[in-house]
């Protein structure tokens, strides 16, 4: 399987990065590279094994159901670019 | 509308009533200011991890357990991938191949009175995931604010199977769930603060056909909205299709104030969301025991006790289901039925369905700040019981008592006179005074105006202020005019 410029096109726009044309065709190279690897990957015969979801064997850990953190809303926002009334503010988004 | 066949699966977003964050130890309380909640792993600030809440995961069981449902013995949490800036990590932690609830369902009643029907919509899944945060569009400069607050609390996620064929069905599907979440404890259910909001897959078909494709509503956040969406995109889908139109699948908004739908995104700029195992988080592993020790901890469910109600106090499948409805109704039906005895317990159940209910509904009360207690209400029910009053004065002393005028239906009875006369040498002496007073009427009667004879009945309650057995009433005076 190999991708096509316009795949590479797309998940570059969904990933919101901005890539020239040449960008795209030497991403393609490079993706397609990768492609090559999962291929080989692929070929492997897996039945009867159960995918894993994690590449360590072991179970989630959980925390208790308390409240830990306080309020550090001046450290946080000391480094924000832009704050108002204790909003981070960000370029107009409206769906 | 007859030849067409509507089908609605209903996604609902429950948040958890954890204290803190499905992935951090911030507050989940409602109402701070912004971003007073929202700590570093909430902001996705680099090199912070998620750590699960074990609060959250006990919520996904009971309600896993409630619906009959399987609870996986594995389940694994997702990246959703998409940008928006009230999603600091470019992703929602959220499930998908592999959710912790599989299956079950929630049996429903729609409609009222002869028209009712029993239905069981039967679930898909039910995943865990976290809330997003909140952007504000007023203007800050030509900016959006963004508050993370809500980032990072904890969601259950459940989805209908395309079970629903009406918006009346998608309404009591929606209360029944409502009321579930609640009863179990798991969702406080305020829908005003985004608690519990629907999304409802709606589309039409001919009978028999196969699926018509499907637009997606967004966001309903009362079930009054719920009913309105639903009755509009039916409408709407129909003149389409009859007018020689194609449905294109979409999701749409509901715009409360015009009661239409509008296009919010299309299929060609649907997301692609590029789910993929989040490597930040191990499999979820549930062992069999802490399932079987949630299960002992859960209370007596909605349908457990409307067997027993029907059961025990002798209602009918409909009394007990509209009784079973919520936890506060139950309770308070039973804390009625607790006071006034069990030989009371369907009067009980039909002051509480039916004049509590009716006056609730006149002064817009919920049950939980009803002015009349279930202790009052079972003490007025007592009276009727046992002859006390007539149930036209119980009308009077619940007025009395919902208006605060005494602390109990007997102190009320007490002061107000209103005793039922039941000595009959009191009543013959009233009914002699209408006889006399009325001589008109008697010889109407005598002259064969059977109507003459109940003008003569009211005179005598009105004598009596409404306080003698009407029965009483008539006998006696069928036998002083015999």
């Amino acid at each position: 399987m190999s991708l096509t410029l316009e795949q590479v096109r797309r998940v570059a726009h969904l990933a919101r990065i901005d890539i020239s044309e040449s960008e795209a065709e030497s991403t393609l190279g490079h993706l397609n590279g990768i492609f090559s690897l999962i291929e080989a990957m692929q070929a492997v015969d897996t039945r009867g094994i159960e995918p894993m979801a994690h590449a360590r064997d072991v179970a989630q850990r959980l925390r208790e159901d308390r409240v830990t953190e306080e309020n550090r809303r001046a450290a946080f926002q000391a480094v924000a670019p832009e704050t108002e009334a204790g909003l981070y503010l960000v370029p107009k988004v409206i769906e | 509308m007859n030849h067409w066949e509507v089908v609605i699966g209903i996604e609902t977003h429950a948040q958890l009533a954890t204290r803190s964050k499905i992935f951090s130890g911030a507050s989940t309380a409602f109402g701070a200011a912004p971003n007073t909640q929202a700590c570093a792993v909430d902001l996705a600030l680099p090199g912070v991890l998620p750590v699960l809440n074990r609060g959250a995961v006990e919520c996904a069981i009971r309600f896993g357990l409630a619906i009959g449902a399987e609870i996986a013995p594995k389940s694994v949490f997702a990246r959703k991938n998409y940008f928006y800036p009230d999603l600091p990590k470019g992703y929602q932690i959220s499930q998908f191949e592999l959710p912790v609830v599989v299956g079950g369902s929630v049996a429903i009643q729609v409609g009222q009175g002869e028209q009712v029907y029993e239905k069981t919509v039967h679930l898909t899944r039910a995943h865990l995931e976290e809330d997003a945060g909140k952007s504000l569009h007023e203007d800050f400069h030509g900016k959006s604010g963004i508050d993370l607050n809500r980032a990072g609390t904890p969601l259950l996620e459940i989805v209908t199977e395309p079970d629903m064929s009406s918006s009346a069905e998608a309404v009591a599907y929606a209360r029944a769930l409502h009321a579930l979440v609640r009863w179990i404890g798991i969702c406080d259910g305020n829908m005003q603060e985004g608690s519990f909001r629907c999304d409802a897959n709606v589309s039409v078909r001919r009978p028999g056909a196969p699926l018509g494709t499907r637009r997606e509503i967004k966001n309903l956040n009362s079930f009054r909205f719920l009913q309105q969406a639903i009755d509009y995109e039916i409408r709407w889908q129909i003149e389409t299709l009859e007018d020689g139109g194609r449905i294109q699948q979409a999701t749409v908004l509901f715009d409360p104030d015009t009661g239409e739908t509008r296009v919010m995104r299309t299929k060609e700029d649907a997301h692609d969301y590029r789910y993929f195992p989040d490597p930040d988080l191990l499999p979820l592993l549930i062992p069999r025991d802490w399932v079987e020790r949630t299960q002992a901890a859960l209370p007596e469910l909605p349908a457990a006790k409307k067997r027993r109600f029907m059961a025990d106090y002798g209602l009918s499948a409909y009394d007990a289901t509209t009784l079973t409805a919520s936890l506060e109704i139950a309770d308070f039906y039973e804390a009625t039925v607790a006071v006034a005895g069990k030989a009371a317990a369907k009067p009980c159940a039909n002051w509480v369905m039916v004049d509590l209910a009716a006056r609730l509904n006149r002064d817009e009360r919920e049950l939980a700040d009803s002015p009349v207690s279930a202790a009052q209400l079972g003490g007025l029910v007592a009276r009727i019981a046992d002859n006390t009053i007539s149930n036209n004065i119980a009308k009077k002393v619940f007025e009395a008592l919902w208006n605060g005028e005494g602390a109990s239906a007997d102190e009320i009875i007490e002061k107000q006179g209103l005793k039922q006369i039941t000595d009959s040498g009191a009543i013959e002496q009233l009914i002699d005074e209408v006889l006399a007073a009325n001589a008109a009427m008697v010889a109407e009667f005598k002259a064969g105006k059977e109507k003459a004879f109940n003008a003569l009945v009211g005179q005598a309650m009105k004598a009596t202020k409404g306080k003698a057995n009407p029965q009483q009433v008539n006998e006696l005076l069928k036998k002083k005019l015999s």
